[in-house]
């Protein structure tokens, strides 16, 4: 039950930053804010990705054995040299499976 | 251009960007399934919150045991640059009644507002470019419940599948999206910083080290894009 409480509340906040300028046809951002907006993405989504690659488990892993670090850095690569989304995402998961398998770290 | 055409067009110019979402939803299912959501639940999710990477984040945060308020604040910071979207599309969507603005503020996604604000610069006069907004909104929703009922489908059938490393799949389309736009210094600071600070930070309790790390970053980035204006200002009065 609380989870769908948590599921509406996600509705109400991701809607809120949707509907924002739509329901005030005359508000507009402070500089400050619209310049602090322009980071958000990048800032935040690279606050999940790094622990997510060094500590997947919650501690630092720096080994060669780590999946995520090693796939994570070609994804990194494949983003800068292409700039194309789904190019990372396949290269990335294709790199990431193949590693896990040869490390012997698939369930199978 | 009529109504009908125009909707017609809006569903024909997201679907390159429905390729890309497809497995992302998929994905979502699987893991939502596999992070303890009953499959109603997850497809709840994907019907009423409508946001891939909320959605990811709110997961793998339940999965590791994170309180209510840390899920609806993170929602918040990574919903932020739908308020972008919101503002950059503001001058074309004001003169709707509410019950245009409502339904069109719903479906506002990134794939959605990449294509519309396309649609919207095109300097014809059509009266009608609302029913392109809509087309392309209503077949990105319609893709994104079906993919996550795919995944759905299939995290219930694959047995064990939290162990695969499905998460995986986030962390590569978190780099794939953030990496293009580190296009300028303050843009890597940023991210380096925030990187940083999330390592150090990441003990803390409810994950409060992410909106560290977020705030961090762009506070350095602000910080360096206003130092670069003032040089350049500088040099200007030189």
């Amino acid at each position: 039950m609380s989870l769908w409480l948590l599921i509406l509340g996600m509705l109400a906040i991701t809607f809120m930053t949707r509907f924002s300028f739509f329901a005030w046809p005359d508000l507009r951002f402070a500089r400050a804010v619209e310049q602090g907006l322009h980071y958000v993405p990048v800032a935040v989504l690279t606050a999940i990705v790094v622990p997510g690659m060094l500590m997947p488990e919650g501690e630092l892993w720096l080994d060669w054995r780590n999946a995520y670090l090693l796939a994570g850095a070609l994804a990194i690569v494949v983003a800068a040299l292409t700039r194309h989304l789904l190019a990372t995402i396949a290269l990335g998961l294709l790199s990431f499976f193949v590693l896990r398998w040869a490390l012997g770290q698939l369930p199978l | 251009m009529s109504r009908s055409q125009e909707f017609l067009h809006g569903c024909r110019d997201i679907l390159p960007l429905i390729l890309g979402a497809i497995p992302f939803g998929i994905i979502f299912g699987t893991l939502a399934v596999a992070a303890g959501l009953s499959p109603l639940q997850a497809m709840g999710m994907s019907a009423l919150v409508f946001a891939g990477s909320a959605q990811f984040i709110a997961i793998t945060l339940l999965g590791g045991g994170v309180g209510a308020a840390v899920v609806l604040l993170t929602t918040f910071v990574v919903n932020l640059r739908h308020a972008l979207y919101s503002a950059a599309l503001q001058p074309f969507v004001r003169h709707l009644p509410g019950r245009w603005r409502v339904p069109l503020a719903f479906w506002l996604t990134d794939e959605a507002f990449a294509v519309v604000q396309h649609r919207y610069a095109r300097d014809d006069a059509s009266p009608y470019k609302h029913w392109f907004f809509l087309g392309a909104a209503l077949t990105m929703y319609l893709s994104w419940q079906v993919s996550t009922l795919i995944g759905v489908i299939f995290g219930q059938a694959v047995p064990n599948v939290a162990a695969w490393g499905l998460d995986f799949a986030m962390i590569a389309t978190f780099i794939g999206i953030a990496v293009p736009m580190m296009r300028s210094c303050p843009q890597v600071a940023s991210a380096v910083v925030a990187g940083l600070v999330a390592l150090a930070t990441w003990s803390l309790p409810y994950k409060l080290g992410l909106l560290a790390a977020a705030l961090a970053g762009i506070v350095v980035g602000v910080w360096l894009e206003r130092r670069a204006e003032r040089a350049l200002a500088g040099e200007d009065r030189a």
